[in-house]
């Protein structure tokens, strides 16, 4: 290394320095710390206490470890594709040339930007099964049959499918990505697909996805990333339509226990940082080879489409 | 002492005297209340401010979980001297050493803990304790008791004023107020809901004579008594049918609304807190509903109640743990002689600006006879009782409670028999106790586990 360039590393590290000192101060250091507490006993209230593969090995003959990582997958499994698809339908249709275009697509994003707290409240109301807008909807179609809107979030077998729902309210984020991709089609690639006699739809599927097809990757893996860390409005509803202060147990009857929930009560409430940490670094494994899998996948289909 | 460093550090030294002698200490004391609760918090601390010079208490809004805000602070070496818990946060946080044992205060004020714990009824004196060690003071108690709602009573053909006085009253009197939709058999109105308000699906165990723990064991599926408790509460459900209760409680507003159960009548009878009038005055003034004991459940116990407190303690690294504990010994200690309103203290007006009981044996003439609450005498009645329960004091009730709810769904939802529901819960409740005693015992904690260490 040249004097000059000793220099230039010295300007380089002194300027990335406070960032440097940041990562490792607040990001480094504690996904490191945790991955040593998850082999140990540890409150964070006492010194931790080596305790080898312990944690692991509860973990794995824990119902409850096995039961939110199943409703955790069922949740992703549905709002992942689902998302998708209205995210997607959503942009294809702001795409056409159409008035009050800018109108719409604003309408469509700002649900995105609302805070979480305020949505799942909003949402509450909206499933609440006698008063909700939801079952005031259902019920014009459904009075006719003798039948009746379900208790969506008081029901155990509609508590997830209801907050797979509100997911899909949030797609605004992925619309506007979606929006970019399709918007950088070329219009030569239409006009080709057009004078072959290809429909609207073969359009659409032979041209414009496949154009689109690492964005939509992309949006589908940060979804699935997201979903496997929902925690936030599965939290504040399974309190607010159960209503019997344990909002940390995925009410009713562990319907809504997701993976973060589990983890947030064992670190919060039982104080089991060790434990909660094993769980932190399974789920950091799991979303991993997720993504990875995703990943592979996605990049197969977008080669062959290429 | 040119060197910088040395000046500093004589300066800070020369200063902390200085500062100490300037003004009084100011006790950081977070509590979790607002509103009008908070406005009585408030007014009592000042009283207390103005009653010395020496101690400033300075009271911050921890509202909204504020056990877990606790916690954090106190890992991180900066707690508040004075933390609002509630009663079941005592065992586990004194477990986790989260909390500063008052028995050297109490020493320090002449006295055994057994002389300062007899100031209280007999349950707010355990909720205080854990181990053989005084953790916390009250600040304000609660007893839960039965309310009905003496309009729908009289539409049922009741007797407004004479409550269920047992079990069998109290079921037939359920059905007798359960009403549903001639045409569809929807149901309109039911007469007790054990979900509402659901915070304590436990008690019905208790009430029904069983344990959840017997000191050495957990005793949620080995007592009998827990298995027939959780019988009964499914008991509503078949009676109900599930897709009723389902209709009916997906209706229900928050218990602190006007839209709740029991303001919309939509149920006639829950035991609810002796706090709940506050809430009736705020969402339904002018409902006419009577307050009364627990039904007769085991022959012979006619004083069945169930207690629960907001407390007072000193988490492990306050700053000022001997002026914190001058304010709790403030907020437990009242005038028994006082014949006016500005002659209450402590915890007499604090009790009476919130509207509750106090949890001192001894109640002075003016608190007694001017309380606001308008079923005083019945609160005191049921504090005092010998049959007056509380949470049970294990260091993984936070667990154990999840799981007392898990069951509670699976029963009151007839996704399993009670003994199934209860059977799975024991099985990962004696999993969880045997891991927290091993916990225990790798942090040398034997007192906790009232052994002595290994030799």
């Amino acid at each position: 290394m040249t004097r000059h360039e000793r220099k230039q590393l010295r300007s380089g590290l002194g300027f990335t320095s406070l960032w440097i000192v940041g990562l490792g101060a607040f990001t480094a250091y504690p996904v490191l710390a945790s991955l040593y507490y998850s082999f140990c006993d540890y409150s964070i209230l006492k010194s931790p206490v080596w305790c080898g593969a312990e944690n692991y090995n509860q973990l794995i003959h824990d119902g409850l470890f096995w039961k939110s990582l199943a409703n955790t997958l069922f949740y992703a499994g549905l709002s992942v594709p689902l998302g998708t698809i209205v995210a997607l339908g959503l942009a294809v249709l702001l795409n056409c040339d159409m008035r009050g275009k800018s109108l719409y697509r604003l309408l469509f994003f700002m649900p995105s930007i609302v805070p979480i707290v305020a949505s799942s409240m909003l949402w509450l109301w909206i499933f609440n099964g006698q008063y909700g807008l939801m079952n005031g909807f259902l019920d014009l179609l459904l009075r006719p049959f003798g039948l009746h809107g379900p208790a969506w979030l008081a029901d155990p077998e509609w508590s997830k499918p209801a907050l797979v729902i509100m997911s899909l309210w949030g797609t605004g984020n992925a619309v506007v990505i979606y929006l970019a991709g399709l918007q950088g089609v070329p219009m030569e690639l239409y006009e080709a697909a057009e004078i072959d006699g290809a429909s609207g739809w073969q359009r659409f599927v032979h041209v414009a996805l496949p154009s689109i097809a690492p964005v939509v990757a992309f949006n589908a893996i940060m979804a699935l990333i997201s979903a496997m860390q929902i925690f936030a409005q599965a939290y504040i509803m399974s309190e607010g339509a159960n209503g019997n202060g344990n909002a940390s147990d995925g009410n009713p009857a562990r319907s809504t226990l997701f993976y973060t929930i589990y983890l947030f009560s064992t670190a919060f409430q039982d104080l089991r940082m060790g434990y909660a940490s094993a769980m932190a670094y399974i789920l950091f494994v799991i979303t991993a080879a997720l993504t990875w899998i995703g990943t592979r996948l996605s990049r197969g289909h977008y080669e062959d489409a290429v | 002492m040119r060197h910088p460093t040395t000046i500093l550090a004589t300066l800070l030294l020369a200063s902390a005297p200085l500062a100490a002698a300037g003004g009084p200490v100011h006790v950081v004391y977070w509590e979790k209340w607002n509103g009008f609760e908070q406005q009585a918090a408030q007014a009592v601390i000042d009283k207390f401010n103005a009653s010395q010079d020496r101690i400033h208490v300075d009271y911050y809004d921890a509202t909204g979980q504020i056990d877990r805000k606790v916690i954090v602070v106190t890992a991180g070496g900066d707690p508040p001297d004075i933390a609002g818990l509630h009663e079941q946060n005592v065992a586990p946080f004194a477990d986790a050493e989260a909390l500063e044992p008052l028995d050297g205060f109490i020493r320090g004020e002449g006295i055994t803990n057994e002389e300062w714990l007899s100031r209280y009824y007999p349950v707010y004196a355990k909720i205080c304790t854990h181990g053989g060690h005084v953790y916390a003071g009250i600040s304000t108690p609660a007893v839960m008791a039965l309310y009905w709602n003496k309009t729908l009573f009289r539409e049922a053909g009741l007797d407004p004023d004479r409550p269920p006085r047992t079990l069998a009253e109290f079921n037939d009197y359920s059905r007798r107020l359960t009403k549903r939709d001639p045409k569809t058999g929807r149901l309109l109105q039911v007469g007790f809901l054990p979900q509402d308000p659901g915070w304590w699906p436990w008690i019905f165990c208790e009430w029904f004579g069983g344990r959840l723990f017997d000191g050495k064991h957990i005793t949620f599926a080995t007592d009998p008594k827990n298995v027939e408790a959780y019988a009964w509460i499914q008991s509503f459900t078949k009676f109900y049918t599930l897709d009723g209760v389902k209709q009916l409680s997906s209706e229900f507003g928050p218990w602190a609304s006007p839209a709740a159960p029991f303001f919309t009548g939509k149920i006639a009878m829950v035991f609810q807190g002796s706090f709940y009038e506050n809430y009736i005055r705020q969402y339904k003034p002018g409902l006419d509903y009577g307050m009364g004991p627990w039904p007769e459940n085991v022959p012979g116990i006619r004083d069945f109640a169930m207690a629960e407190a907001d407390v007072l303690t000193i988490p492990r690294g306050a700053r000022h743990p001997r002026e914190a504990w001058e304010f709790i010994k403030y907020m437990n200690t009242a005038n028994p002689n006082a014949r006016t309103r500005d002659e209450l203290e402590g915890a007499e007006l604090l009790d009476f600006l919130q509207v509750k009981g106090s949890p001192l044996r001894v109640w002075s003439p003016y608190f007694t006879n001017h309380n606001p609450h308008s079923h005083i005498a019945m609160v005191r009645q049921l504090s005092s009782g010998p049959h007056v329960v509380f949470v049970p004091q294990i260091g993984i009730w936070q667990e154990y409670y999840r799981e007392i709810i898990a069951s509670f769904d699976k029963v009151r939802l007839m996704d399993a028999t009670p003994e199934e529901a209860l059977d799975y819960s024991q099985n990962r409740l004696e999993a969880s106790w045997v891991r927290y005693r091993r916990s225990l015992e790798r942090h040398g904690q034997w007192a906790a586990l009232g052994e002595k260490p290994p030799q």
